[in-house]
């Protein structure tokens, strides 16, 4: 690879100071949220604009330098590790909100646009982006774009496939195409084959989203429990008696620790689970709704469900619930989180799988999950100083990965496969599959530049990229 | 082949002084980088929060020397803190930024390699006395009053002086007619209810001496005994900022002297970044004096905190204006202050508070940093200016000299003429029922009633 010469064109179409490549910046660059991978890039850019896209991908195109988008770098799979000595490119640069159609229904944004920006530049307009990841104060549009992300209301409102309507992408040849009725005549609707793609099928520069009409009203409650498996089964009831909650949340004791520490937001420590149950729609309907689910709570057990008194302790409960993840440096000095999915019913097992396996491999395991999907997320903790432990990590989460899938479930709701779990995907997907999904991905990006090595486990990525770092 | 030139520095590590658990504590998730202005401005996240702390961890680990790149991106750091606020881990920024750029400025100071004339002569020597600094003010302040200062500004005449100490002067405010001292007591007005000390700084005692003043009389309406004492300076931010903790110790143990701490009820500070400065007295320096520091750093109080604490006496003026809020940094992230001032402003009758877009994204003043990153102040200046005046807010209120400053030199490059004021000249107007918009001249200068001080009973 002619790298000097690489770096030398990438300047002159961007600008010198837009492309970095002394090693002691290049550091920064060398994982995302997901830390037990690192690889250093060959350099950083930053484009200003589509156009700017489309000439990077050019340059690397032509030389076969893998590429890789980046947004805010929250991703949890390791979708923005450089292997390969690849070039990293920079959405953060492409900031604009572009336009708020409200008679329409739908917002223009630029990919690098963090989702909360949007959510503060709806504020009082009486809609809402839906997609709520728990990253949301700094992942981008079009990071969640990427990974198909979902949040806590995703529940009822869906993930983000279903709020996309159309896209601006820089393909793997450097031309720039629109996807979906919304971004122009004879743009095709295939959005929905980009979403989720994790960069391997284009750079997304654009995002036409849907703008969701707020609810009438909102009644959130907190319930809490002596054991998680009374708190599974409130949400196994909740959701047999018909009712579609917003959101419905479950936090264990250990990360509840963590979270009062950061919040005090006055959750009892002694708790083993908290519940978080959000309902909305119009009034009349949620007195009915909110009576059935007090009677189940009780019914299953609950200590005490507190009705949130009014929008600021609405506010406070779910900054709690989103920051939680993140609060976990006040347990440990590294973790990794994982994203399984099992049927609800399955929920009382996968948690009680989930102590076992720690406790067979001597590792602590805290958890919150998406409960009313039947989305768990086994937060890991290790200390990364020392490898013997970072490896019976690595090895619980796998067994936890596996049971995932003898549940009927997948391995990945929300933070994708990434780098961290391509090698699951043969065991989730028959070979024949994941050669139609590959000879997808080529049409996209015929020259094999993108992202290469992440979300499918294919031939191009190198030997043990996928390997923990010494 | 190598592009650019990166140098190495010989300093020794920076990081020594600081705790391994308090880096280690950073589980690199991001979610910081968006509360970080120069991370909102350039995209790179060498200047964000989570790559600043990755950056000085590996020079701590020492797998990464101390480059000049390096050293770029942990200066272009305003020390705003809202990465602080923003981690759910509790990591501690301030306290690694703080010890690490202190370190890498003493090795240079030591060695003298990038001696600089600016910070050695102006920031260090002129700035934190308010003497010094007010006799250097005397001709401008002359100049302006004859109105040659405008002339001189508007000519871009300042562009011929060496370009820091132009955007120094371009910070001034317009001219305020010269102010009295501050009476060493003003006593409560109603009921007593506390006794308190107010810190007065350098740069806040020189140039918003008004709002002293106004924070007196707030706190006499209040029930507060006020007391001025004297003795007291600067806090040491500025040397500390400058790598000076030597200097800046010296200023520390001068207010620990000029404070008598078992008198007052509190030191009530009413700048942000003094505040937040006094407010950690007790971390900064390991000596046989730190617990005497920790005491006193335990006293300190944001004057809007310590009101509403309190309980806030209804004013009973009338100011029928839309104002909006800019959060200091230092108040707003260093030490939590947001809802008080607001729920303070929120009581005047007739005021409607806007919202500000932004709020607690860094002005660009930083302390010094103005005058010593004018590319990346600017940016957040503009950025500031640009929400403010979208808001369609008739004065902006923030509760920090520089904030204030800078706030009002970005207005004037933008042709606005909105009032820059602290919260507490507000609420001044309202409580002595003074109209709106406020005369300058009628906040100056006056107490309510005696100002002699008390007899004193121990
Ligand atoms: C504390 C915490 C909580 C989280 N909570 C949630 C949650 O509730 N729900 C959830 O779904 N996720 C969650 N995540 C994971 C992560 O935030 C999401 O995956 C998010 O969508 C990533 O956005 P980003 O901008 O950070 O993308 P990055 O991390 O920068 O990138 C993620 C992937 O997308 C690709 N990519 C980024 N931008 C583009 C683009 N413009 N075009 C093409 N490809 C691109 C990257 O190459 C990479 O593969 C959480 C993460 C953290 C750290
Ligand atoms: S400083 Fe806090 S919020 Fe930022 S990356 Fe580290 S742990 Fe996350
Ligand atoms: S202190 Fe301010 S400028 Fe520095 S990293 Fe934190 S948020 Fe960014």
């Amino acid at each position: 690879m002619a790298l000097p010469e690489l770096i030398a064109e990438l300047r002159r179409v961007l600008s010198p100071d837009r492309v970095l490549h002394a090693p002691s910046e290049l550091a920064a660059y060398d994982c995302d949220a997901y830390t037990v991978v690192r690889r250093r890039p060959t350099a950083v850019v930053f484009p200003h604009d589509p156009a700017e896209v489309s000439a990077v991908v050019t340059q690397c195109a032509q030389r076969r330098v893998p590429l890789i988008p980046r947004g805010a770098g929250t991703g949890l799979a390791g979708g923005c590790v450089p292997i390969d000595g690849a070039v990293v490119l920079m959405l953060t640069r492409l900031n604009r909100i572009l336009e708020i159609n409200l008679r329409d229904r739908w917002a223009l944004v630029e990919a690098g646009v963090p989702n909360l920006q949007l959510a503060r530049a709806l504020a009082g307009t009486g809609y809402h982006y839906a997609p709520d990841p728990s990253s949301q104060g700094a992942s981008t549009i079009g990071g969640n774009v990427a990974t198909n992300a979902g949040g806590p209301h995703t529940l009822k409102y869906g993930v983000t496939v279903n709020h996309v309507l159309g896209l601006e992408v820089v393909l793997g040849d450097g031309s720039v195409r629109r996807f979906g009725p919304v971004a122009g005549a004879g743009a095709p609707d295939i959005s929905g084959l980009i979403v989720g793609s994790e960069g391997r099928m284009g750079i997304v520069t654009k995002a036409w989203v849907r703008l969701t009409p707020n609810p009438h009203e909102f009644r959130t409650f907190r319930a809490i429990y002596g054991d998680v498996e009374s708190a599974t089964r409130t949400v196994s009831r909740i959701i047999a008696a018909g009712i579609i909650p917003a959101a419905m949340e479950l936090m264990d004791r250990g990360i509840i620790g963590a979270v009062e520490d950061a919040y005090h937001f006055g959750f009892s420590r002694e708790a083993e689970a908290v519940l978080i149950i959000e309902i909305d729609g119009p009034p009349p309907g949620l007195d009915r709704q909110q009576a059935q689910i007090l009677e189940l709570c009780a019914q299953c057990g609950a200590q005490e469900v507190l009705a949130a008194a009014d929008p600021a302790m609405r506010d406070a409960l779910w900054k709690c619930r989103k920051m939680a993840v993140g609060a976990v440096g006040r347990l440990s000095p590294s973790y990794f989180i994982q994203d399984g999915v099992v049927p609800r019913t399955q929920l009382p097992h996968i948690l009680r799988r989930i102590a076992e396996v720690a406790a067979a491999n001597r590792v602590r395991i805290v958890n919150v999950a998406h409960a009313g999907d039947g989305n768990v997320h086994p937060i890991i903790l290790y200390d990364d100083a020392d490898p013997e432990q970072l490896r019976r990590a690595l090895r619980a989460g796998e067994e936890l990965l596996l049971e995932c899938i003898a549940c009927g479930g997948s391995v990945t709701a929300e933070h994708g496969i990434g780098i961290e779990k391509r090698e699951f995907m043969s065991r989730q997907y028959a070979a024949a599959d994941l050669k139609a999904m590959q000879r997808t991905a080529e049409v996209f990006d015929p020259f094999e530049i993108l992202n290469p090595g992440k979300l499918l486990p294919d031939r191009t990525a190198g030997a043990g990229a996928g390997r923990p770092n010494e | 082949m190598c592009f650019d030139h990166d140098y190495e520095s010989p300093s020794p590590n920076p990081a020594a002084g600081i705790a391994r658990e308090t880096l280690r504590r950073c589980i690199h998730c991001g979610l910081c980088t968006s509360s970080c202005p120069t991370f909102t401005e350039l995209g790179d996240e060498n200047d964000g929060p989570r790559g600043r702390i990755q950056l000085m961890r590996q020079v701590a680990e020492g797998s990464l020397p101390l480059t000049g790149r390096v050293r770029e991106h942990l200066e272009l750091c305003l020390d705003c803190r809202a990465c602080e606020t923003a981690c759910p881990s509790g990591v501690e920024y301030g306290r690694i930024v703080e010890p690490f750029r202190t370190a890498m400025l003493a090795a240079d100071r030591r060695w003298e390699q990038r001696f600089d004339w600016f910070r050695e002569l102006i920031l260090l020597r002129l700035f934190p006395y308010p003497e010094r600094l007010r006799v250097m003010l005397g001709p401008v302040r002359m100049s302006q009053r004859w109105g040659l200062f405008d002339i001189v500004r508007r000519l871009g005449l300042l562009k011929l002086l060496p370009e820091r100490l132009a955007r120094m002067t371009e910070l001034l405010p317009d001219p305020a007619p010269g102010t009295p001292r501050l009476p060493r007591f003003s006593p409560a007005v109603g009921r007593k209810r506390a006794r308190v000390a107010l810190f007065v700084g350098c740069v806040a005692d020189v140039m918003f001496r008004h709002v002293h003043w106004a924070t007196i009389r707030v706190l006499q309406h209040n029930g507060c005994d006020v007391f001025v004492p004297r003795g007291q300076g600067c806090c040491g931010a500025i040397h500390l900022h400058c790598g000076d903790a030597l200097g800046a110790r010296r200023l520390a143990d001068q207010n620990l002297v000029a404070f008598e701490l078992d008198r007052y009820d509190a030191i009530v500070v009413n700048h942000g970044g003094c505040g937040a400065m006094l407010r950690e007295y007790g971390v900064h320096w390991r000596d046989g004096l730190q617990p005497h520091r920790k005491k006193f750093a335990a006293k300190v109080v944001d004057v809007h905190e310590f009101i509403e604490q309190l309980g806030m006496t209804l004013p009973a003026g009338r100011i029928d204006a839309a104002v909006t809020y800019h959060d200091s940094c230092h108040l707003a992230h260093a030490q939590r202050v947001t809802a008080a001032p607001r729920q303070m402003l929120a009581r005047v009758p007739g005021l409607k508070m806007i919202d500000l877009p932004e709020s607690l994204l860094c002005c660009g003043s930083a302390g010094t940093y103005n005058l010593v990153q004018p590319e990346m102040a600017d940016r957040l200046g503009r950025r500031k200016v640009e929400n403010i005046l979208r808001t369609g807010a008739s004065a902006v209120l923030a509760a920090n000299a520089g904030c204030m400053l800078q706030i009002a030199a970005e207005l004037r490059k933008a042709g606005a003429q909105l009032p820059v004021l602290h919260p507490m000249e507000l609420l001044d107007l309202a409580y002595r029922e003074l109209p709106w918009p406020p005369d300058s001249r009628a906040t100056a200068g006056r107490t309510n009633g005696n100002t002699s001080p008390p007899r004193l009973i121990r």
